[in-house]
């Protein structure tokens, strides 16, 4: 869902750069004599995918939404998996971030003014698509790189048992103090059989903040066995 | 510095050192005082000569009988995942090694991971080791990828029943999802992921479904009220965490057939762990799997489980496993959990028929968190 309200912010940017590319478009001598008649050919911002239009179609916004559409139905054709992290959430729910709605309205200090809507809006939305992300490696041997088919969910659905809020502690088994991601790595060494991420590896990163949201309202007691 | 394993190395060379220097009257001191202490926790391997013959002294020569079960198996191929054939096999040898033979081998469904038929065959594969006869359920893996046609082909029907020694079995499948799949046009293989997944809410809720109830009532139809009846099925025939799919939607109707029976007990897989229910008339009993075990539910667990100890992830067999039933002259079963690495853990008719008074089994050494 909220994945959706920034994609289709990203879809109101696109139109109105499909608005300039009009503006830019370059009558094309060779489409003019296949039509018979004028054309233009306007470019998307990846620079690659292409339409072509009369070039005496009206300059009306209804016409200029006809070729961005003609656009974007073409790039989603060049990238059906652009849905990945609304899919992901049909399969798997993750918890909700704080909405921080409370603070909507109060002043951040002077350079930027008071929190908004859409500022709180924005915090929530690209954390919850952190955590989606991290949904995605969970749920997933292939991302994990597992050699013999097992991914995290298989013995923690829901994230469940992998209490983050008990980290670090003394790793009895290990003989030492260990943070999440010595466990996460453990566990990808070990049943997933896999190569152990290294701290900043962004699987490992979107793995922890998976684990963690899903233990949202968990007390942290650091050190628990 | 030395490590965790170097040091328990150096101690147990010094204990066994130690031993070395008893006499022999030190020696069945310390054997003896060894030998009591499992006693007193009420310990008995279960698969091991001498306590067998203890274990079925005790629940009486005036009938009775014993069957073993091996569940949730998960297999993928041999070359693909040999950690959970290690499992089965481990299993089979347990079974193998029970002295005197149980009467047949229930295996609770779940054989395969992906319901591959290579998958199947190496389980199949892998179950003609056994001694006994083996007694088959279906689960959701073995089901989506080919709707059990390759399972059916191996194994028979999916629904059957049968007597033994005065005790009607039904073996019902359980596992019926509405078609979920349909309007988003999945391959099969893309079905059988999605089931595949415990926490994947694409997926519907198991039931029993209104064919196999209605097979199931006839099924019954002759069979008295006094019969001790034992059912098995995959999922529980109850409602425990939806989400999960511990979860039959039909399971009130279910336990309406069955209501009307002095003694019923259901023998479910899917769950992964210890657990134990009483609705009414009826028992229900989970069964380990020898591939992972699963956490327990955020909700919705019986009053009358009592939670097995956290599994440890160092060790890979911890919280897996096999068992036994033992259908006592009653109808009533005691459950027997033989947990890998672990004492065994028995669910005993008595601590059922107290409503979990009398006879509880141990409290775990570590909860859930």
């Amino acid at each position: 869902m909220r994945a959706r309200v920034i994609r289709a912010s990203a879809l109101l940017a696109l139109l109105a750069l499909a608005g300039v590319w009009i503006l830019r478009a370059t009558r094309s001598a060779d489409a003019a004599s296949a039509l018979g008649k004028d054309t233009a050919e306007v470019t998307l911002c990846d620079g690659q995918t292409k339409v072509e239009f009369a070039a005496d179609a009206p300059k009306t916004p209804e016409s200029g939404q006809k070729i961005a559409d003609a656009l974007m139905k073409k790039w989603r054709e060049k990238n059906p998996n652009v849905d990945w992290e609304a899919e992901e959430l049909t399969h798997h729910t993750i918890a909700p971030a704080a909405d921080n709605k409370d603070l909507v309205g109060s002043p951040q200090g002077a350079t930027y003014g008071e929190i908004s809507e859409r500022d709180v809006l924005l915090w929530k939305t690209e954390s919850e698509r952190f955590v989606v992300a991290g949904s995605k490696v969970f749920h997933s041997g292939a991302e994990l790189g597992s050699t013999i088919g097992v991914s995290c969910d298989m013995c923690h659905p829901d994230a469940a048992n992998t209490h983050p809020e008990t980290y670090p502690k003394y790793q009895v088994q290990l003989g030492r103090v260990v943070l999440l991601r010595d466990m996460i790595n453990w566990c990808i060494e070990h049943p997933v059989r896999a190569t152990p991420l290294a701290a900043d590896d962004p699987r490992m990163r979107a793995l922890e903040a998976y684990i963690y949201a899903q233990r949202k309202g968990a007390a942290l007691n650091y050190g628990r066995r | 510095m030395k490590s965790v394993e170097t040091k328990y190395l150096e101690s147990r060379e010094e204990l066994l050192s130690g031993l070395g220097k008893l006499n022999r009257r030190q020696f069945m001191k310390v054997a003896g005082a060894a030998a009591g202490a499992a006693l007193a926790q009420g310990i008995l391997p279960p698969h091991s000569f001498t306590p067998v013959r203890v274990a079925s002294a005790a629940t009486g020569d005036a009938g009775g009988f014993r069957f073993a079960y091996i569940s949730d198996s998960h297999l993928y191929t041999r070359d693909k995942n040999d950690r959970f054939v290690r499992g089965l096999l481990r299993a089979v040898d347990d079974v193998n090694r029970m002295d005197p033979q149980p009467d047949f081998v229930l295996y609770g469904g779940d054989l395969a991971q992906l319901g591959r038929p290579e998958e199947l065959e190496t389980g199949a594969q892998i179950l003609k080791n056994l001694k006994a006869p083996v007694r088959m359920m279906v689960g959701e893996h073995d089901w989506y990828f080919d709707m059990g046609e390759k399972w059916r082909s191996l194994f028979g029907a999916d629904n059957y029943s049968f007597e033994h020694k005065g005790v009607r079995f039904v073996t019902v499948n359980s596992v019926v999802e509405a078609a979920f799949w349909t309007a988003k046009g999945l391959t099969p293989a893309e079905r059988m992921g999605t089931v595949a997944g415990l926490d994947n809410g694409t997926q519907s809720s198991f039931t029993v479904g209104d064919a196999n109830r209605a097979w199931l009532t006839k099924e019954l139809e002759g069979v008295k009220n006094e019969t001790p009846l034992v059912v098995f099925s995959h999922s529980p025939l109850y409602k425990l965490y939806k989400k999960w799919n511990f979860w039959t939607d039909d399971a009130e109707e279910v336990q309406k057939i069955l209501k009307r029976f002095d003694t019923v007990t259901v023998i479910h897989g899917h769950t992964h762990q210890v657990l134990t229910n009483r609705i009414g008339n009826i028992s229900f009993h989970g069964m380990l799997s020898t591939a992972w075990p699963w956490p327990y539910a955020p909700q919705g667990l019986p009053e009358m489980t009592i939670q097995m100890s956290r599994p440890d992830p160092f060790d890979p067999n911890d919280g897996c496993g096999d068992g036994e039933v033992t259908v006592n002259p009653d109808g009533m079963v005691d459950k027997l959990y033989n947990l890998w690495n672990r004492n065994p853990v028995t669910v005993s008719r008595t601590y059922m028929k107290s409503n979990g008074k009398e006879d509880r089994p141990p409290k775990p050494l570590l909860a859930s968190y």
